[in-house]
């Protein structure tokens, strides 16, 4: 098991270089200058050409990679154009807020996708399947910034139980007050987990029910509920990978959720990073975002080597 | 038990509190004001605001002051330049480029440090002085700018201030509104770093920052010991919040956690006031214009042209469009400002009178102008972009005029209108569609058609250039007297009127939206706003 957690470890390190070029790159290939967000509108060529050399943005791009990814590494992610603040700040504050959405939202989305994929799958073909794939599929299907706004709609403005926009005042607490501005985004961001780790399910339970050796479970006179604990250790990998992906999305937050609920996590950073054409943020908050996913699917590929042995053979 | 003991603990703690903001005099009764502000983070906080017209009037004119200030007491005539922190000041007769300002006595920073003349040039050098151990580049960034006359500075005794200006520039106090003065004391005390100075900034404002979150929220409590009493706000507190997207900006309002919020987008003004908040607005310098290349090759140089475009906009259909919230377009300033003066064109809808002057300049259903113009499809203050274009692009079809638009983002179309209109990136467009801030001489008519401003070495965008014009600028900065240079300053926008040197669309109304609860307001025609005067209900 540790050499396979060593070996995986080996392919990370690549990855992550790639994807550090990549978002390097990104960021630098669109058109516009970066300084715009902190330079006075009129401010003369001069006054450009000396900004942009104060920020390092004069000197070759493979220079200012080498250096940005040399500082990188040692936790200095630089300072933000637009606020001044170091990055690493930003987008450690960012990360916590979108980590307690992507948790509240988790806890929502993973159990009841899992139970009603599980509920379709067994009943496959049922009233049962249909209506709960109808569910799952309106909440692929919706475009759920557009649900964030009818929720607002409804218990913000209409009925007046929930706030509308923020995390509250001051710095996250487990009160009242602070739980209130996480229903609506949690419920939102959950919506399209629910519908995918449903439909995943479904498909999974039904086809593993269909495999002879459930049927041969059967045959030895196996107790349905003795059934179903093989079939959910045979579920569990692609389950595992697909809510590791879901959470990567959950925390990645998406920028349209956060922008709608005004929460200051890792989406509405990087939706106001791309507004204000700030590279430094944009390229920390991405860099840490892939990091991340990689790092989560590494710890997937490990939970699933753990839970069945033929991935770690294989 | 517990309770009862706390209960007598907190008055205990709280009184002698009271009995202090009693012995001040000030009644501390107005209650708390949430503002959801367009931007996207706290503007900056050291004294010399990011973030533009909202950065300054937000965070700069509430906890700093300047020397010289807009006058934001009527919303019935528009704003002229009142004393600040200098009570008053003068040009040397025999040397024009010599101004003495005299200061104000006896105010102090929040931190308790007198306000000197000391300070003034401190701030100066903050600001321009690249080698002055205060020197802040992202302060710099947004004034340096600003005060492009200033050529040198001295301390003349402890409340005069000598200001020598690179030539004769009769705008300077216009310039100096824009500089606020921070807290040397404070500098210093925070270990001389901007960084610090950031998270508890002291000025001489009317207010004080007292809480700062980044990008969530900073809280202000009004400066009891504020010079101008008048001024000395009557809220308790007053939170700005950064809301930068305007959905939320009205969910926030009409959900109850925010008081009033800045620009509502159009299309929500309707529920806004369907659920009973109220809306205000009223004229400001801010115009919205098709600003045109005057390159050899550009069509825009025949003034048939120019002022048949101007011609073929039904104005009031945009005004429809826009849900009311804009006054059309007579001139280059609104109809209200005290530089309209009397142009002799009248920009009006003429349908006919257009196709007469294009067909004079030799066009007609046989032969269409073609022109490309370059538009955003958002950006800070421009309104409704993408339909306001589409809607000039029917009305010049009308008389022949055929628009391909070159839409570019926002940021880079800032970009491109400093490049100006040689510059490869306008993909040969021949006019620039941007939102101006036109509340002073310099903003308002010069940097826009200076011959010396040509961009990229200004924001003359297309080149203009006319001897004439240049001497009308020449007058305005060699006029001293207030009046006087009004006098220039209206014959100048006579000429931007009567030669149709833009296609003049609208005015922007800074419409606002709030809840009945907020009381007080008067929304002066400036881009500045007193917040002192408001209180909650």
């Amino acid at each position: 098991m540790l050499i396979y957690f060593l070996r995986r470890l080996l392919y990370v390190c690549p990855v992550a270089l790639g994807v550090s070029i990549i978002c390097f790159l990104l960021v630098h290939i669109a058109p516009g200058d970066p300084l715009t967000a902190v330079m006075a509108v009129d401010a003369t060529a001069q006054e450009q050409a000396a900004m942009r050399a104060a920020y390092g943005l004069d000197k070759p791009l493979p220079t200012q990679y080498v250096i940005w990814l040399g500082k990188a590494v040692q936790g200095d992610l630089g300072k933000s154009i637009a606020s001044g603040r170091p990055v690493a700040d930003e987008v450690v504050r960012a990360v916590q807020n979108s980590l307690l959405l992507a948790f509240a939202a988790s806890l929502l989305a993973f159990p009841i996708g899992t139970a009603l994929g599980f509920l379709a799958g067994y009943f496959r073909d049922s009233w049962i399947d249909r209506l709960v794939m109808s569910v799952a599929i309106a909440g692929v299907s919706l475009p759920n910034y557009w649900l964030g706004i009818v929720l607002v709609i409804i218990f913000s403005v209409t009925l007046g139980w929930l706030p509308a926009m923020g995390a509250g005042a001051g710095d996250w607490a487990w009160d009242l007050e602070h739980l209130s501005h996480l229903v609506l985004p949690a419920i939102t961001l959950a919506v399209v987990p629910i519908g995918i780790v449903a439909r995943t399910m479904r498909a999974l339970v039904g086809e593993i029910y269909s495999m002879d050796f459930v049927q041969a479970l059967y045959a030895k006179g196996l107790e349905p509920l003795d059934v179903l604990r093989h079939v959910i250790r045979n579920v569990a990998p692609t389950g595992l990978s697909v809510m590791g992906i879901q959470l990567g999305y959950l925390l990645g937050g998406s920028i349209l959720i956060e922008t709608v609920f005004n929460w200051p996590g890792t989406g509405f950073l990087l939706s106001n990073a791309i507004f204000q054409r700030d590279l430094p943020l944009l390229q920390g908050t991405i860099l840490v975002l892939a990091l991340f996913f990689v790092t989560l699917n590494l710890a997937v590929d490990v939970a699933q080597a753990a839970i069945d042995p033929r991935i770690k053979r294989s | 038990m517990l309770k009862k003991a706390l209960r007598q603990a907190s008055f205990a703690v709280a009184l002698p509190f009271a009995l202090m903001l009693g012995a001040s005099g000030h009644a501390y009764a107005g209650g708390t004001l949430r503002i959801g502000m367009t931007a996207a983070d706290i503007p900056l906080t050291t004294g010399q605001t990011d973030q533009g017209g909202e950065g300054q009037r937000i965070m700069g004119y509430t906890v700093y002051d300047s020397l010289v200030e807009w006058d934001l007491a009527s919303a019935d005539k528009p704003s002229g330049l009142v004393p600040g922190l200098a009570t008053e000041w003068k040009v040397d007769e025999a040397d024009k480029t010599k101004w003495t300002f005299k200061l104000r006595e006896g105010v102090t920073f929040h931190d308790g440090a007198k306000f000197t003349a000391e300070d003034v040039v401190w701030n100066l050098d903050k600001l321009l002085k690249t080698d002055a151990p205060q020197y802040d580049q992202r302060q710099s960034a947004q004034g340096k700018s600003r005060i492009p006359a200033v050529a040198s500075y001295k301390v003349i005794d402890d409340y005069t201030v000598e200001i020598i200006t690179k030539a004769p520039d009769a705008t300077l106090p216009y310039q100096l509104s824009w500089i606020l003065m921070s807290s040397r004391a404070n500098w210093e005390a925070k270990g001389k770093s901007w960084d610090e100075v950031a998270k508890a900034p002291s000025g001489t404002g009317p207010w004080k920052l007292t809480a700062f979150v980044p990008r969530e929220r900073a809280e202000m409590v009004p400066n009891v010991d504020y010079w101008d009493k008048a001024r000395v706000p009557k809220l308790d507190k007053m939170v700005l919040i950064p809301l930068p997207e305007p959905n939320a900006r009205s969910a926030a309002l009409m959900s109850g956690q925010v008081d009033w919020i800045e620009a509502p987008a159009p299309d929500t003004i309707p529920a806004i006031k369907g659920a009973g908040y109220t809306i205000v607005s009223n004229a400001y310098p801010h115009n919205w214009t098709w600003h045109l290349s005057r390159l050899p090759d550009s069509p825009w140089n025949d003034i048939r042209v120019r002022k048949a475009a101007n011609l073929a906009i039904d104005r009031e259909g945009m005004k429809e469009l826009l849900g009311g919230l804009m006054i059309p377009a007579k001139g280059f300033f609104p109809p209200s400002s005290q530089w309209f003066g009397k142009p002799t064109f009248e920009v009006k809808y003429d349908l006919d009178a257009a196709k007469a002057l294009m067909k004079e300049a030799g066009y007609g259903p046989d032969k269409h102008m073609k022109v490309k113009a370059l538009i955003s499809p958002s950006g800070s203050g421009q309104m409704l972009p993408l339909p306001m274009n589409e809607y000039i692009q029917q009305s010049l079809a009308e008389i022949w005029i055929d628009v391909d638009f070159v839409v570019v983002e926002w940021n880079q179309m800032i970009n491109l209108w400093r490049a100006g209109a040689t510059d490869p990136g306008v993909q040969g467009a021949m006019s620039i569609n941007f939102t101006y801030f036109i509340q002073d001489p310099f903003t308002g008519l010069i940097r826009h058609l200076a011959s010396e401003l040509k961009a990229p070495n200004g924001t003359n965008w297309g080149h203009y250039s006319d001897p004439e014009m240049d001497k009308l600028f020449s007058e305005i900065k060699n006029t001293f007297d207030p009046e006087k240079q009004d006098e220039v300053m209206r014959r100048t926008h006579e000429k931007f009127v009567n030669d149709a040197l833009f296609l003049m669309v609208t005015h922007d109304v800074a419409p606002r939206a709030m809840s009945t609860k907020v009381k007080g307001y008067v929304q002066a025609q400036n881009w500045f706003q007193n917040f002192s005067s408001i209180t909650m209900e």
